[in-house]
């Protein structure tokens, strides 16, 4: 195709330069954050890639315990001492609660890993995580907004995943009572509380999950997932039926190409 | 007396030796246990002390309280203690050496002094109370000009600081940090970035001279002079210590940058100032010859810096690390301690194998109130209302019940907390309790103390 003017051509030629040394698929991931589920980590190829961004969706506020948890869980079942660095806003303990190492250490992690870092506002907390996922050594990066983050547009978040890659360092993004948004993260995630599988006397039992992968760069998306975090273990597991939880097979699309198909 | 007149008298005296510098250095320690009381403590040699206490009374209830708690320490240490309070440093100290008789209030006891509380040689003091002049107060009442003309403007002026009218200033004792380095300009520098320019010489000479030590500053402290008289300081500190020119630099960017109000040269600085109060032995790094890895040892320092940099720009409180406390207690089993402080890690007490976690991941402090429908007394609830929703609670398991700190409180009371894990029908999971027993309580209140995972 013939150019219509000569800079559109220059502009269109470094653009693929770029594309081809410097985006953020382009170089292989260097591990995975596994969750320890066989089938889950198989179909995203090992895990959720290190290096890279993961967002964190709780759309309802009240999930929001939930969607941490999985992104503090995942980040420190690897084991370790590596710090897991955990970005906040100071108003988000008032709001969701206060992160509270003794329920941490109860679900099998080590609060001594954690690393609390409290900015005044969005803006700052932007500005610490650009800080923060540059730095090497670390489990994960944990960066927890709350509803919409106008500054975190599609340059923000290239320069978050460009900084997190080339250090090697995995930052996952828990986006509490928010909707997605366009970004350049490699999975997105809609994260819900599931009922657990009831213990004696009908207590609540092990944390459960309800995962939605929204968005994979690597991949197709939609694919449902209910996992329970067995703590003595450190792995999550399929939640163990029971009679008080709905068989799963009827919401779960088990081959994401076209299970009629099939 | 004589030493030989004195032994005749007592054959067993005990003699030791008179040597003033060890006195200095005794009574320089006393000065420093006294900056318990006020910073501003002054060295009055031979054998005295002076404290301003502006300010600083009602740290210990009162002036009384204050003079109490000194006397009952320096008594402890053998010390003999003759102490009284004045408006200004000189009245203070003539008043502690040379009171003889009480007065109703401090200026009368001022003006009851004997002439000797001005300190004049003895031929002064002789010749004032051969003219009939005893006290202060008598000599206050004659003209100023004759005093100044017959005994010397010195004369004059110790009348005038003794009874307020001249300025009495205060030489306090300071600790000079352990390595500082200043430098002074002919011409005062107005531009900001020479003024870093020139800190960082000042941290490249303060460097040198921690390395010749062998010692590496947690602490440093930059103090700006400006030329119409406005000091301004500025500090960072770091987890480790360091003796990285480009690190301390880099702080220093980060604590000026983040100054709402902004350092601002005016006319210029004359002087600059870099101390480093806080130092910690630091022996040069080398890597094993067994082959420590570089990387390593690198992302160790690069997650230190990253401390130290989060932590100057948003303060030492903002970034945290958790240490556990013992106690039941559960929003005081937690404590946030600064990062930059390095604390030991402490043991969390290990859950049970096989239990779902009996704590939850978010905490909130203080609980919020909930309203809920529930058995009376001793029921579990059926649902609760909580920011203008109804939750329908499916599984629960409780009470767990968990007592005041009765032991650590002046009333010995406190209420009783029923805590209640509960699973609504969504599947989300909530910590909940009851603030008191019925017996406690006629009407006890409910609240959300946390979310689970």
């Amino acid at each position: 195709m013939r150019e219509s003017s000569q800079p559109l051509a220059g502009l269109r030629q470094r653009i693929a330069r770029l594309a081809a040394t410097g985006g953020p698929a382009s170089r292989p991931a260097e591990g995975w954050l596994a969750t320890g589920h066989g089938a889950f980590d198989s179909a995203l190829g090992g895990g959720l890639a290190v290096g890279r961004t993961h967002e964190f969706f709780a759309a309802d506020a009240l999930d929001g315990a939930s969607a941490a948890a999985f992104a503090a869980l995942l980040a420190l079942r690897g084991g370790g001492d590596a710090p897991l660095l955990w970005l906040r806003t100071v108003d988000a303990g008032r709001r969701t609660g206060h992160i509270y190492a003794p329920g941490i250490a109860e679900l099998g992690g080590d609060p001594d890993r954690l690393l609390l870092i409290e900015t005044a506002d969005p803006k700052m907390l932007l500005a610490c995580a650009n800080d923060a996922v540059r730095c090497a050594g670390s489990a994960a990066v944990i960066v927890e907004s709350w509803g919409k983050f106008p500054l975190l547009d599609l340059t923000a978040g290239r320069r978050l995943t460009l900084g997190a890659r080339d250090a090697g360092t995995t930052l996952l993004m828990l986006r509490l009572n928010a909707a997605p948004t366009p970004s350049v993260a490699e999975t997105r995630w809609s994260i819900v509380a599931a009922p657990s599988r009831a213990l004696a006397a009908d207590a609540p039992g092990a944390p459960a999950f309800d995962l939605e992968l929204l968005r994979w760069r690597g991949g197709p998306a939609g694919t449902r997932w209910r996992l329970d975090w067995d703590k003595d273990e450190q792995i999550f597991r399929d939640t163990a039926l029971s009679g008080a939880v709905l068989p799963l097979a009827a919401r779960r699309a088990v081959h994401p190409f076209g299970a009629e198909a099939a | 007396m004589p030493l030989a007149d004195a032994r005749a008298q007592v054959p067993d005296l005990a003699i030791v030796a008179h040597d003033p510098v060890l006195d200095l250095h005794w009574l320089d320690r006393l000065a420093q246990g006294c900056t318990r009381y006020t910073p501003l403590v002054a060295l009055d040699a031979p054998d005295g002390l002076i404290l301003d206490i502006t300010g600083c009374t009602h740290l210990l209830g009162s002036e009384a309280a204050l003079i109490d708690d000194i006397d009952r320490r320096l008594t402890r240490l053998g010390m003999t203690l003759r102490h009284a309070l004045g408006p200004t440093a000189d009245a203070a100290r003539a008043l502690a050496r040379y009171q003889t008789r009480p007065a109703p209030d401090e200026a009368s006891a001022i003006r009851r002094l004997p002439v000797a509380a001005l300190e004049l040689d003895a031929e002064a003091t002789t010749a004032l109370v051969r003219a009939g002049l005893k006290t202060i107060g008598d000599l206050a009442s004659r003209p100023m000009a004759n005093i100044a003309a017959r005994f010397g403007a010195d004369a004059a002026t110790a009348l005038r600081r003794l009874l307020g009218d001249a300025p009495s200033p205060l030489d306090p004792r300071v600790t000079p940090p352990p390595v500082a380095t200043e430098r002074r300009f002919a011409e005062p520098v107005a531009s900001m970035p020479h003024a870093t320019q020139i800190l960082a010489e000042l941290v490249g000479e303060a460097i040198v001279e921690l390395a010749e030590r062998g010692k590496g500053g947690r602490h440093f402290r930059a103090t700006f002079f400006r030329s119409d008289g406005l000091a301004r300081s500025i500090e960072i500190e770091t987890g480790h210590a360091t003796r990285d020119a480009g690190l301390v630099m880099r702080l220093f960017a980060e604590r000026m940058d983040a100054l709402r109000d902004p350092l601002d040269p005016g006319f210029g600085f004359d002087m600059m100032r870099l101390a480093v109060p806080r130092l910690e032995a630091l022996a040069a790094t080398q890597l094993k010859l067994e082959g420590g890895t570089v990387r390593a040892a690198h992302q160790g320092a690069a997650m230190a810096e990253l401390v130290d940099r989060l932590a100057t720009r948003l303060g030492r409180g903002r970034v945290c690390k958790f240490a556990a406390v013992d106690t039941h207690i559960p929003e005081q089993a937690q404590l946030a301690l600064p990062a930059i402080d390095a604390a030991p890690p402490t043991p969390w007490p290990a859950p049970d194998p096989g239990e779902p976690p009996l704590r939850p991941f978010y905490l909130f402090d203080p609980p919020q109130v909930i309203e809920v429908i529930a058995e009376v007394p001793d029921g579990p609830p059926h649902r609760f209302r909580w920011r203008r929703a109804t939750h329908a609670i499916r599984r629960y398991e409780g009470p767990e019940r968990i007592a005041s700190e009765w032991w650590r409180r002046r009333d010995n009371g406190g209420l009783t907390r029923d805590y209640y894990r509960v699973e609504d029908d969504r599947g989300r999971r909530y910590w909940l309790f009851r603030h008191g027993l019925y017996d406690e309580k006629p009407d006890p209140r409910w609240y959300i103390h946390g979310l689970f995972a």
